[in-house]
């Protein structure tokens, strides 16, 4: 186990938005957490890296909890790409390299740069090293993004909609981008997403939330379609093509 | 655990950086270069070896050693010290409160400041106000009238700190806060004024003319030590202040505490403001258009536009000062005067370009 949840409760003004969640993700995993907008998903991400304070529980990575550690210690085990991010007159290589600021002293360190290099090939970012931020297209400065979380060298990554706003092409890219950097550093990934197809199609475990409680938590394999009419209340159904499960809403929608 | 271990230094990556630590050291002769021919113009023209030879104490004339010592060189250095620490406020400014238009003078942060010391000067006794041209307040207590111009930025940049937390607070609409804030303090000042003997009212007015040309040695130690502080803490900060850039939830996914990062540079920044507000009157747009000058040169990388910064302002207000001096000869004019004629434009040209956006 990489990271696990446990009892965690997270409220707004005294109401609780989200209460005792308990799941655990192992190495090598990809979860998405799943649910209708407002449930939380993002909330229950941001506490997970300690950006919001739980009203109780623990999250443990690696069996150290992140509510005892500093913020330079959660940031070097827990990497974070946030739904949105600000692109300033700044090259790739730069942008990138911020992410060893948990690492960082006074100096930039050769390591550092290695580090920065190494990420950036592995992106295929290559070609656009130094290319400024404020010029790229919403895909290239998602891989960024990416990559200054990776860089982090951490052992959870943590996306908040990693394909909002994308085009079509870009959404595969990124996570056939994000499934890649999990499988081949073993890491984990806890993502958010809408896109219950590109969901299904990349990861390996789902989470739905609703009403601030887990409904359904397991392995894709295992959705029904009676789960996403429960959270959703949206009749869907749901078939196998090419080894891969399309979730389809039934009923017509036409023009006509 | 090293996911990466397989990198290199990429060359193409160390000739940029290279170019941007050669931009420094442009930036740093211009400075030297700035710094000669201001103390070298003037009524009594210097030649540039005298310059040197005066300000290490060997010059063999007398009339130029006292020309440089106790005029030229206390007025270079309170322009170039000014100008910089006024640049690295505004260069701090536009990052921590994620406005590019952020800037001492915009946010009427020095308005304020202005305020607190005219208030010290009149209301709490902390300098005598004369009428004549040079040294229209001489501060007595320089340490006080600096707490009470703090004070009253500080005020200032609460409000300011405080609105930037408003959700949908845009640009524009600090600006217009600051504007706001601006008429406050301004109309706090006129409060003064309007019951001010008609030598304290003249000495006053002169005063708001921001003008290097009225600090002293002493005035100079404390502008000088509290901007190089100031500096060397916004340098410390500089991958603080590039992570917040990225988006104030990317920063604290990467171990930035947002929060604390801006309420303490807003502090400092406003120290350095009143600092310069206090001793030279106000001197506005130096704080806005430098940072924005070297963006365009060198980008928003706070190792290099911190620094940069913190030059260009000096060189600028340096520069800004000598032709303010010599342009309508003998008369000198305040400084403030000339910064507005080239900022007011650029500040209009930020805007539009914005709306373009």
């Amino acid at each position: 186990m990489i990271l696990s949840v446990k009892d965690l409760c997270i409220g707004y003004n005294k109401s609780l938005v989200l209460e005792d969640l308990n799941f655990s993700v192992d190495p090598g995993d990809m979860l998405t957490i799943l649910g209708p907008n407002g449930v939380g998903k993002t909330t229950l991400l941001k506490c997970i890296n300690r950006i919001l304070t739980p009203s109780k529980g623990a999250v443990m990575v690696e069996d150290a909890d992140v509510f005892r550690m500093g913020a330079g210690e959660i940031a070097k085990r827990l990497g974070y790409v946030a739904q949105k991010s600000e692109a300033g007159r700044m090259t790739a290589f730069d942008a990138i390299l911020l992410g060893r600021k948990p690492y960082l002293r006074w100096k930039v360190s050769d390591y550092d740069l290695k580090v920065v290099d190494s990420a950036i090939r592995h992106m295929g970012l290559d070609h656009l090293a130094l290319r400024h931020i404020d010029q790229m297209s919403g895909g290239e400065l998602q891989k960024v993004c990416i990559a200054r979380a990776l860089v982090q060298e951490p052992t959870v990554i943590l996306l908040d909609e990693p394909t909002s706003s994308l085009d079509l092409k870009n959404q595969l890219e990124i996570m056939r981008t994000i499934k890649h950097v999990v499988k081949e550093h073993n890491i984990a990934a806890v993502m958010t997403m809408h896109d219950l197809n590109m969901a299904f199609r990349f990861t390996d475990k789902f989470l739905f939330l609703k009403e601030g409680k887990i409904f359904h938590h397991g392995i894709c394999q295992e959705l029904k379609a009676g789960i996403v009419k429960d959270v959703y209340d949206v009749e869907v159904e749901i078939i196998t093509h090419n080894g891969q499960l399309v979730i389809i809403p039934i009923g017509t929608d036409s023009l006509n | 655990m090293s996911h990466f271990d397989d990198g290199r230094i990429p060359p193409e990556y160390s000739s940029y950086i290279g170019r941007k630590v050669f931009f420094l050291l442009l930036l740093t002769g211009l400075t030297i270069f700035f710094f000669v021919l201001s103390i070298s113009l003037g009524a009594v023209r210097i030649p540039a070896i005298d310059v040197i030879k005066a300000v290490l104490g060997q010059s063999q004339d007398a009339r130029f050693q006292i020309i440089v010592m106790n005029i030229r060189l206390p007025h270079a250095l309170a322009a170039f010290i000014a100008g910089a620490g006024l640049a690295a406020a505004g260069a701090a400014m536009q990052s921590i409160l994620r406005n590019p238009l952020g800037s001492p003078f915009t946010l009427g942060i020095s308005q304020a400041g202005a305020f607190g010391a005219a208030f010290s000067v009149m209301i709490i006794g902390s300098g005598v106000m004369q009428s004549s041209q040079v040294g229209a307040v001489t501060i007595s207590n320089p340490y006080l009238t600096t707490i009470i111009a703090f004070i009253f930025c500080m005020l200032a940049s609460m409000v300011i700190v405080a609105i930037a937390r408003l959700r949908g607070a845009t640009p524009e609409v600090m600006v217009l806060s600051g504007v706001a804030l601006g008429s406050l303090f301004g109309a706090g000042t006129m409060f003064l004024q309007y019951f001010a003997d008609d030598v304290q009212l003249a000495a006053m007015v002169f005063w708001t003319f921001g003008d290097v040309g009225r600090a002293g040695w002493s005035e100079i130690r404390i502008m000088g030590i509290v901007v190089l502080l100031a500096v060397l803490f916004f340098i410390y900060n500089r991958w603080n202040y590039n992570a917040i850039d990225a988006g104030d939830e990317t920063a604290r996914g990467l171990g930035v505490s947002v929060e604390r990062v801006r309420m303490v540079g807003m502090i400092v920044a406003s120290l350095v403001t009143a600092t310069v507000v206090s001793f030279l009157g106000i001197i506005g747009f130096v704080g806005l258009i430098c940072p924005h000058i070297v963006r365009r040169v060198i980008g928003d990388d706070h190792r290099f536009l911190m620094p940069a910064s913190c030059l260009t302002g000096g060189v600028l207000l340096l520069a800004s000062d000598t032709v303010a001096r010599l342009v309508l000869s003998p008369h000198v004019l305040p400084v403030s005067i000339l910064t507005a004629f080239l900022g007011a434009p650029a500040f209009l040209y930020l805007l539009i370009r914005r709306r373009i956006k």
